[in-house]
């Protein structure tokens, strides 16, 4: 199997984890994603010295992957390309920012290197709900939801048939690489020189299967709007689940729980 | 049932058309061969028919002229089995895949499902209902996709290349599906053989235009005819001797 067809099976292995049955896939998808959404602004709201009230955070994805049933393992496998890029956002800051704002015992700690921390922790924490929504959310279903909230059809249709080419785009890239290496033996990658014309067989390629694709939704009455997935049920509660932990999420940023925990002693 | 009259097909203008000024009639229940070197129009016969491409001539399908107004109802009415099921099949799982046309066309999701449950059993693939289209061996693709067309209650299907890439056990599996279809069929294909176990009629194209049109005995035992067309006997008449 080479990478194109590992990165296709990863996102077809994510869809097929989206058709869990766990309390969190039961949600409603409108439910997951303004959780979602919300969870994202109140974390990335924090400031940038908020390294311990920002920690709580950390709860809410963490019980959500557990209530879920998907490992936070699998949440780090497939997001190992994205999260390295999300640590390296503030990793100057300790060299711009080098008041001592913290002391563990005769050792300092200056404001950037909090503010770098809680820059990454804010990328990763980010990055584990959005992930936890995918994975517990058929793109499908997350479409229909978008749909009855009055979100533009053309958009919706472009998120979800962008979804698709990426797949039919991943199943040409791996045949072509195939059909590379089988005459180009023991050459690692693909020579600069045929890039050019890689990418545009590939775009050729590509978009006469994502024709072909279209044609074959044509034929069956497709006429831009996503009304198809079988009927699923989703819990009665979820906009009440919802509106309780946006409420929590919200009153992690207000009140330092750590803080306030530290008093109580 | 369909009806072609001066029909004309080209891809691109100024160019040599692909199909030049075709007519011929199917009649309902009729199970029909469409055979052809590569690049005697087949596939593109198929398309035109179900308005894919534009065509110059007139089209009827049951009763209906292909046109922008009745193209939806046509479509409806015309199953379409692709030569590739992995373009065909673009959800993640098969009863996804089969209840795609049914909801489009307005019937209610139980409805959907129960039809696509029907249209599985037709086939013997009930199994293959809650499978990932991405895990399914070329067989198994090949059965839901012609049970995706089947769900949608067509009153002809069209099939392109349908034993292409099929071990024989599964083209023989098909043959058998083919031939307890009651629908109005035509099969595109080289594969002469297929065309003997399934067809009564065969069209014979050659460069656009009909070189044979008649029984699937007479046609595929005429050798002078086949070779000429770049085609040959079928290996079993040829083994018959």
């Amino acid at each position: 199997m080479n990478k194109a067809q590992k990165a296709g099976a990863e996102i077809k292995a994510v869809e097929a984890l989206a058709q869990g049955n766990s309390p969190v896939h039961r949600l409603s998808p409108l439910s997951k994603l303004a959780m979602t959404l919300a969870y994202i602004i109140v974390t990335v709201s924090f400031n940038k010295y908020d390294f311990s009230a920002l920690i709580v955070m950390l709860l809410f994805p963490v019980i959500g992957y557990q209530l879920s049933l998907i490992p936070l393992r699998t949440c780090f496998y497939k997001l190992r390309i994205v999260l390295p890029l999300v640590c390296a956002v503030g990793i100057f800051n300790p060299f711009f920012d080098k008041e001592i704002m913290l002391r563990i015992g005769s050792l300092g700690i200056s404001g950037g290197v909090i503010s770098m921390l809680t820059l990454m922790m804010k990328g990763v924490f980010s990055l584990m709900m959005s992930f936890l929504l995918v994975a517990t959310t058929p793109v499908d279903e997350l479409c229909r939801g978008l749909r009855k909230i009055h979100f533009p059809k053309t958009l919706v249709s472009l998120l979800l048939l962008t979804f698709r080419y990426v797949s039919v785009m991943l199943d040409e890239v791996a045949v072509m690489t195939d059909a590379y290496h089988l005459r180009a033996p023991g050459q690692k990658g693909i020579r600069f020189s045929a890039w050019g014309t890689f990418l545009g067989q590939l775009v050729l390629r590509s978009s006469d299967r994502a024709n072909e694709i279209y044609s074959a939704m044509l034929l069956r009455g497709f006429t831009g709007d996503f009304d198809y997935s079988p009927p699923k049920k989703y819990s009665r509660l979820s906009p009440l689940i919802a509106l309780i932990l946006i409420s929590l999420f919200i009153a992690a940023r207000l009140f330092n729980v750590i803080s306030l925990f530290g008093r109580l002693k | 049932m369909i009806r072609f009259e001066n029909v004309c097909v080209s891809y691109e203008k100024g160019d040599a058309p692909v199909l030049d000024s075709l007519s011929f009639e199917i009649k309902a229940g009729e199970s029909v061969g469409l055979i052809g070197s590569n690049g005697a129009g087949k596939s593109t016969l198929l398309k035109a028919m179900t308005g894919l491409i534009s065509h110059e001539g007139r089209i009827t399908v049951c009763g209906l002229t292909l046109d922008k107004q009745n193209l939806a109802e046509i479509r409806r009415k015309t199953g379409y089995v692709m030569q590739n099921s992995d373009n065909q099949m673009f959800m993640p799982r098969v009863i996804d895949d089969m209840i795609f046309g049914p909801v489009n066309y307005g019937m209610s999701r139980e409805d959907a499902v129960e039809a696509a449950g029907e249209a599985l059993a037709t086939l013997g693939a009930e199994n293959l209902a809650d499978k990932y289209n991405h895990k399914l061996s070329g067989g198994e693709k090949r059965l839901a996709a012609i049970a995706t067309v089947l769900a949608m209650k067509p009153q002809i299907m069209l099939f392109d290349e349908p034993s292409s890439a099929l071990d024989p056990k599964n083209r023989r599996n098909l043959i058998g599906i083919i031939k307890s279809l009651p629908e109005t069929k035509i099969i595109a294909t080289h594969d002469l053989d297929f065309v003997l176990d399934t067809c009564d009629r065969v069209i014979l194209l050659s460069g656009g235009i009909i070189a044979a049109d008649g029984k699937t005995d007479e046609i595929l035992k005429d050798k002078a005819l086949l070779e000429s067309n770049n085609l040959e006997l079928p290996l079993s008449l040829t083994q018959r001797g």
